[in-house]
């Protein structure tokens, strides 16, 4: 591993200070907790989770072999899917039963593996899309300009500041369709952070983007946790893993096997095991787990 | 009267005006929010038969009528959308298709009749509304387009309802309710994880569309003061597919002028191909093979569309061919 990954192991050590590298253990001050989530599709049984705390404010990165049900279990959290049994929750309240809109609003966003920029829409567009609670996003509400008026200069002044930092501002006026696969990843990005999250969910975010971008996305990501922000995220790359996790969770058929800082998962057999035979396993490669296109 | 008269008047009399109203409501269901609905003559129907059932059946004055089409058309679209709107795109497109016939034949059947009329309809519906007439008796037009005064008054009504419809769905879609909406075409797994509750969207959008779609009704109803279930088969809703694709889906004008186009055309086309047969230039053609023709026409004008101007003629081609990856 590089220089660079030992000093985010060294940041490691701090964020999860105290925390013994066990299957299901307790966190500090956890945002999201999971007890007993399960899933299946017909006779397989894609997700079974008995316990898995994510801790606040660090990146806690979620892998496995294809088939592991990583994409799966986060359907399962965004309410993207329902579960068969178990439960979850964000901040201390219960997210059973909610849909993905209402898991949003809780601060919990996602984006997903296939980008979905809103293609026909400009990226400004986008981006105003997402920002929360707005008045003339009501039927009847839209219908009077001067009750929305403002608050849509205010988002407008928001949007552009996000598509600053992830340099789309040039682009704000062209369709969101017209970007690159990289752009679109960032627009995601920047897009999911109008919604004012408290915690961020990446499915995959480094697919498919081109080396130079994935040294401006990991930025990105470290920075949001520098901010105070959490980040949860499926990634193939072993290299972007142990690079700017704090904290990793190894999923196996469906189950936690194995979870710790990155120095400890290296060293885990059972994760060795996991990923033996499964050496196509490579960045891009990555078929979706069960039930990921239903 | 000459061709090009008679195709002018078509194109901007009260049928016209009709379609164009309901192909407005097709715009705000497919242009707008991607919603596949192949049932909008189902929407015509019960907004025709709100008119023909309120005045026919029970004797309501005309406008209490009209709001009871407005009622039946929401009330339809929300029984179309409620099971529908949460499952995949094409769930309500069969949904649709199926519901506009089953409601079609419902109206029709014989145990319906004390109700709809039955295969017979209702008749003398529209007394009300020309009682209201404030043009005076006599011809109106220019440029030799000339109406009858329950005509112009007729127009005027309902080129003003297409007026109110557009400046509506302009204001909506200039929104961020209306930013969502086509939000929705784009993603709806997107805009659901930003928050956005999609099945609330994707109803009001439905409603939205449907109760246009009855409005037309309630306006055809009046235009022919009696209506029958089989005027409103399915070839109705695919006449307006065709207009909006022709006008341009996703604009405010797209189905205004597509409506007015293809019946120009349409009209130019029968009123040509009658006045040849009249004159024996086309001796292999008899009188009643106009109506057949005219569908070979359109499917034929279709074909050309397609290749040539697949956005439609106010169309954004960049716009049409960003999701081409």
């Amino acid at each position: 591993m590089s220089s660079e990954s030992r000093t985010a192991d060294a940041a490691v050590r701090d964020r999860m200070a105290g925390v013994e590298p066990a299957v299901g253990v307790a966190k500090p001050d956890p945002i999201l907790k999971a007890s007993g989530v399960r899933r299946s599709f017909g006779g397989l049984t894609a997700v079974d989770v008995e316990h898995l705390e994510v801790q606040r404010g660090t990146i806690t990165a979620l892998i496995g072999p294809n088939g592991a049900g990583k994409s799966t279990l986060f359907n399962l959290l965004t309410g993207f899917d329902r579960v068969d049994a178990g439960e979850w929750s964000f901040e201390g309240r219960r997210l059973n039963g909610l849909g993905g809109h209402r898991v949003a609003r809780q601060g919990m966003v996602r984006t997903f593996q296939l980008t979905k920029a809103l293609t026909r829409l400009t990226v400004l567009d986008n981006m105003l899309l997402a920002a929360p609670g707005q008045v003339g996003e009501g039927f009847f509400g839209s219908l009077v300009r001067p009750r929305w008026r403002h608050q849509e200069e205010a988002n407008r002044e928001r949007a552009m500041e996000l598509l600053a930092r992830f340099k789309l501002d040039a682009k704000k006026d062209d369709l969101a369709g017209s970007l690159s696969g990289g752009q679109r990843k960032l627009l995601e990005m920047a897009r999911s952070l109008m919604v004012n999250p408290s915690m961020v969910m990446l499915d995959e975010p480094m697919a498919g983007v081109n080396p130079a971008l994935v040294q401006s996305l990991l930025g990105h990501i470290t920075a949001l946790r520098d901010e105070g922000m959490t980040v949860l995220f499926v990634e193939h790359d072993m290299d972007v893993i142990m690079g700017i996790s704090d904290w990793i969770v190894v999923l196996a058929q469906g189950g936690v096997i194995a979870e710790g800082r990155p120095e400890d998962i290296r060293s885990n057999e059972q994760v060795v095991d996991a990923y033996l035979g499964a050496h196509h396993d490579e960045p891009g490669a990555g078929a979706p787990g069960a039930g990921e296109e239903a | 009267m000459d061709i090009l008269t008679i195709s002018l008047e078509t194109a901007i009399g009260p049928i016209a005006a009709v379609y164009v109203l309901a192909a407005v409501g097709l715009n705000m269901h497919f242009g707008y929010t991607g919603l596949l609905n192949f049932g909008q003559v189902g929407f015509m129907l019960v907004g025709a038969y709100g008119v023909g059932i309120g005045v026919g059946t029970f004797g309501l004055s005309l406008w209490v009528a009209v709001a009871l089409s407005i009622a039946c058309a929401a009330v339809m679209a929300l029984l179309l959308g409620i099971p529908t709107l949460r499952l995949r795109a094409d769930y309500l497109a069969i949904t649709t298709i199926a519901v506009a016939e089953a409601a079609r034949l419902l109206y029709r059947a014989e145990f319906a009749r004390p109700l709809t009329g039955g295969v017979y309809g209702r008749q003398s519906l529209a007394e009300g509304f020309y009682d209201a007439n404030p043009f005076p008796a006599g011809r109106y037009g220019v440029l030799g387009v000339d109406f009858s005064a329950n005509q112009a008054w007729l127009m005027l009504v309902t080129w003003g309802l297409v007026g109110v419809a557009l400046l509506l769905t302009a204001s909506l879609m200039h929104s961020p309710w209306g930013r969502v909406i086509k939000g929705i075409r784009e993603d709806e797994d997107a805009v659901r994880s930003l928050g956005k509750d999609v099945f609330v969207y994707k109803t009001q959008s439905l409603v939205l569309g449907g109760v246009l779609g009855g409005v037309a009704g309630a306006m055809l109803a009046i235009n022919q003061q009696n209506i029958t279930p089989d005027q409103f088969m399915p070839q109705v809703t695919f006449y307006l597919w065709a207009m909006l694709l022709l006008g341009g889906a996703a604009r405010t004008f797209g189905p205004v002028l597509g409506p007015m186009l293809l019946w120009f055309l349409l009209t130019a086309f029968d009123e040509s191909l009658r006045q040849l047969v009249a004159a024996d230039a086309l001796p292999f053609i008899d009188g009643s093979d106009i109506g057949a023709l005219r569908h070979a026409f359109v499917g034929l004008a279709l074909v050309v569309l397609i290749v040539y101007r697949p956005q439609g003629l106010i169309g954004d081609r960049k716009e049409m061919l960003v999701n081409v990856k």
